[in-house]
């Protein structure tokens, strides 16, 4: 058999995004021999686009803020099918994360009196999310970066790993392919961690790069272990929608949090028509107090625009459909008119949002201290991903721990802005605890050369019948392009029975096509061949996301069914788990939510 | 026809007009460039349309990129014999009706067609001493420092490693002194330690020894390549010299200095 250039570690963190990084860094602090592999170089992970903050109960800028209001926030945004030890390990355990990242040498926007300054986001209580301008993902990637290389973990750049591999029920390895010269690499590790992120691509509209393809969540599934939540998909309300070259790219939330309005086609302010009934209490029902209480008033209520993405997304959809949308099918978001509040707005517009600002001016030739621009939903983020254990991160399968985006429970059925960064800190840092310990605790186990073969045979399939030019192989845009059509349609914001199963269909028919994707050149740098690949992982993703949309049959956060509008009870006690059954068909399981003990309950009495 | 979420985002009609490329094409520095002629839109940047040619006409060509709005540093390239970013370079800000020529970075080796190894900059970053900050000003481990004393800072940590001025810069691209010169990037990083109001190591002299600030004749180069508009040269390059200056040449200043510890 071949030799495979071989890499043996106690942890092997595949991702090196926020939780990536973090989750490695605490195992090498741990003292164990840690490797980290990603698909792009080191910083470029989708971490470093994230706009707004993270959010974190530090109490600096509002000091009625503590973990209890974080806790019970979280709780509601995503509609208490959230994994409520995770919540509540997630509200307790982030304000030490963020401090810690200043003593790595983060360099937060800060308060009057010197310390760090917070800002507003939708579904947060109180100003809460710690944040750099609007680039805070930058800043957290750097930081972690820049304190990761000192730490002696092994880094690969450019790898991409296409298989765990197990010996018998744990996991043994990770077996991948190098980009630049195409060759195939062998990770031999007693625990490994992934923070692969989400799934973006397997939409046509989406604010995620082309690394978003899933790979963990089909890892972990191909491995046998369970998935979660998966039809709880994020369409953030403001993407760019014009030019249509840019279209999906993320319009921060932190716009509305500085004052930014929406508004429809004859320039009213739809927002205040439909305020959910959790929400009433805690939301301002005139326009002058939602700006007050963006300006830092305490007494005055959030305004309807900072109310959960879900419900934002939802009610543009509705505005459009309803013939009152911006000419290019979405709706206008404003800053510009906060002119007529502030003295120096242009200004202030600039230092609060630079990036918003170039953005919009260098792709869209707009400025937008004084034109509104026209946004639309956006696929941003992905609730669901690998059933882990609250405390140690650890997927159903032993020794295969996940965190971050790729990870499921924390969110429920939406995720508040901000609570991504903190995730990833929060969970990062147990994940790579927990793995350390489990590499301390086991031996190595063996590598299974069979799979290692089949594996490798299957990758370089996709050369064999490009170089044979058989007359019906297939592109691997076109069936990527064809399913992001495909899922945007069928399995978008609103969702049906039908075109679900339909969704089905399509997805069968794809996956038959892929298997015949053909792909020309040799292997070095040939993003062809890796598009080829990637596409198993994106119709595994694809396939689980419908299936569970259409095993839940109501409407609750992120998932709303038109033919089932309403949240139902029973229904909002289980978690929808996916696994792979013995025949490699996919299974649906539905998992009851255990019950949330005593103090818990009270404190979200509390907070209601 | 399509579900529930058809909307016409992303689906308007639109005009679309010819234009033709010329794209390096090539591995290890041995190539030629290849046409192409493909269809442009309103609004479509540079690397919009490298995608549709990699989607319809070349499958494998290499390009790197991830966020296509000019957050990650990753599509760097030479458009027309600048150094830009691909997915920020607008299709009708370059002068129309001739082809775009689109080129790897140079300051690099090549790997193929648009991609470079850019390594090198990641083990420079690995050899600059690392943040030390001062003990925490306060018992939760957090410290009181003033915007006015991170608004500096904060425009070098703007950086997304783009290494567009690393590409530009003469000491590195005609000069080839990778091995005794950092390159303008990593001014810039050592800059934002440096006067990090909590950081507390000092890296001067390594500045001026091993890492050839010496070398830079402050052109500005850098500065006029730079996505994230850092004034790269007036507010990191020159502060440093002059540290460097002032603490290797001038004794009295520099114990000055010290006493003053890094309010830098
Ligand atoms: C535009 C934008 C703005 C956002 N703003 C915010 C915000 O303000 N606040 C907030 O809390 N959240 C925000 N989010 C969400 C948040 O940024 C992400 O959820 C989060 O960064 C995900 O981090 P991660 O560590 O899980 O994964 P990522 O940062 O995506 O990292 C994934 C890593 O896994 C690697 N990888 C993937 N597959 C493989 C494979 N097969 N082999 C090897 N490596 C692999 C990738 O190369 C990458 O290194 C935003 C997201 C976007 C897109
Ligand atoms: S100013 Fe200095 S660092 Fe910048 S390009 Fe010129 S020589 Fe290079
Ligand atoms: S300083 Fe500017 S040009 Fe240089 S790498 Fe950073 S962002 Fe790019
Ligand atoms: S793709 Fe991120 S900067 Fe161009």
């Amino acid at each position: 058999m071949p030799e495979y250039p071989t890499f043996e570690y106690d942890v092997l963190v595949i991702g090196a995004g926020g939780a990536g990084l973090r989750a490695a860094i605490e195992a090498s602090a741990a003292g164990v021999r840690v490797g980290l592999i990603c698909k792009s170089l080191l910083g470029k992970a989708h971490t470093v686009m994230a706009e707004g903050g993270i959010a974190a109960a530090l109490s600096t800028t509002d000091s009625r803020d503590n973990w209890k209001v974080h806790f019970a926030d979280t709780m509601r945004g995503g509609q208490y099918i959230n994994n409520w030890r995770m919540a509540e390990l997630h509200a307790k355990e982030a304000p030490a994360c963020v401090r810690e990242l200043e003593a790595w040498g983060a360099v937060f926007d800060r308060t009057t009196d010197g310390k760090i300054l917070q800002r507003n986001f939708g579904g947060h209580k109180f100003p809460r999310l710690a944040h750099v301008g609007d680039r805070t993902g930058l800043e957290m990637i750097r930081t972690l970066q820049d304190h990761g290389i000192h730490q002696g973990i092994e880094v690969h750049m450019e790898c991409t790993v296409v298989s765990l591999l197990k010996d018998g029920e744990r996991v043994a390895g990770a077996f991948g392919y190098e980009r630049e010269r195409g060759h195939f690499l062998l990770f031999k590790a007693k625990a490994i961690v992934l923070a692969t992120g989400g799934v973006g691509r397997a939409y046509k509209i989406t604010s995620n790069s082309w690394e978003y393809t899933g790979d963990g969540q089909a890892l972990a599934y191909n491995a046998g272990a369970d998935l979660q939540d998966m039809e709880f998909v994020q369409f953030h309300p403001t993407g760019m929608i014009w030019p249509p070259s840019v279209a999906g790219i993320l319009v921060t939330e932190g716009v509305r949090g500085e004052g930014g309005v929406l508004r429809n086609s004859v320039g009213k302010r739809f927002m205040f028509d439909d305020i959910p009934d959790a929400y009433k209490a805690q939301t301002a029902d005139n326009e002058l107090e939602g700006w007050e209480y963006c300006q830092g008033n305490k007494t005055a209520r959030r305004p309807p625009e900072l109310l959960t993405r879900d419900h934002v997304a939802r009610c543009i959809m509705r505005e459009v459909k309803a013939g009152r949308g911006s000419p290019h099918g979405g709706v206008y978001l404003d800053i510009a008119w906060i002119k007529e509040k502030l003295p120096n707005a242009a200004e202030h517009i600039k230092r609060k949002l630079p990036s918003m600002y170039h953005q919009f001016k260098q792709l869209a030739d707009i400025d937008i201290t004084t034109t509104p621009m026209e946004v639309g939903p956006t696929t941003h983020y992905i609730m669901g991903g690998v059933r882990v254990h609250a405390e140690t991160q650890m997927s159903t399968v032993p020794g295969l721990f996940a965190a971050g985006e790729c990870g499921a429970g924390l969110h429920g059925a939406n995720r508040l802005g901000g609570n991504s960064l903190s995730d990833l800190l929060v969970f990062g840092k147990r994940a790579g605890r927990y793995a350390a310990e489990f590499a301390k605790q086991h031996p190595p186990g063996r590598i299974n050369e069979d799979q290692l073969q089949s594996v490798a045979r299957w990758a370089l399939q996709p050369f064999e019948r490009g170089a044979l030019r058989e007359s019906n192989a297939e592109g691997p845009y076109r069936i990527q392009h064809e399913l992001q059509d495909k899922m945007q349609d069928l399995v978008g914001i609103v969702r049906t029975e039908a075109e679900m199963m339909r969704a089905l269909d399509e997805i069968t028919s794809l996956r038959e096509r892929a298997s015949r994707v053909g792909v020309e050149g040799n292997r070095e740098y040939n993003t062809g061949w890796h598009t080829a690949l990637d596409l198993a992982n994106l119709l595994t993703v694809s396939e689980a996301i419908t299936r569970a949309a259409i095993e839940r049959k109501e409407s609750r956060g992120g998932h709303f069914r038109e033919d089932y509008p309403d949240k139902v009870k029973n229904v909002g006690e289980l978690n929808i788990v996916i696994r792979r059954g013995r025949d490699g068909e996919m299974q649906i399981v539905r998992e009851k939510i255990p019950e949330m003990p005593g103090e818990l309950k009270q404190v979200i009495e509390e907070q209601r | 026809m399509s579900g529930a979420n058809a909307s016409p985002i992303g689906r308007s009609h639109q005009e679309m007009t010819p234009v033709t490329f010329q794209v390096w094409r090539g591995s290890r520095g041995e190539g030629q460039f290849a046409k192409y002629t493909t269809e442009i839109s309103e609004g479509m940047v540079v690397l919009d349309a490298i995608h549709k040619i990699q989607a319809e006409q070349a499958n494998d060509l290499g390009v790197r990129w991830n966020c296509k709005a000019g957050k990650c540093g990753s599509c760097s390239a030479e458009i027309n014999g600048m150094p830009r970013l691909m997915c920020m370079t607008r299709m009708n800000e370059l002068p129309a009706g001739k082809p775009v020529i689109i080129e790897p970075m140079k300051s690099f080796p090549h790997i193929r067609d648009l991609v470079t190894d850019v390594s090198w900059n990641f083990e420079v970053k690995k050899k600059i001493k690392k943040f030390k900050p001062r003990p925490p000003d306060n018992p939760d481990g957090s410290w009181r420092v003033f915007q006015e004393d991170v608004d500096r800072v904060q425009e070098f940590r703007k950086c997304i490693e783009c290494f567009l001025c690393q590409d530009v810069c003469h000491v590195l691209r005609e000069h080839q002194l990778h091995k005794e010169f950092i390159g303008p990037r990593f001014f810039v990083y050592a800059a934002a330690l440096e006067m990090h109001p909590l950081d507390i190591e000092n890296r001067v002299e390594e500045l001026a020894k091993a890492k050839g600030i010496g070398y830079c004749n402050i052109t500005k180069c850098c500065t006029a390549v730079c996505p994230e508009n850092i004034k790269i040269t007036d507010n990191a390059i020159i502060p440093l010299k002059e540290r460097v200056v002032d603490e290797l040449y001038n004794p009295i200043r520099r114990l000055f200095r010290i006493f003053k510890s890094k309010e830098g």
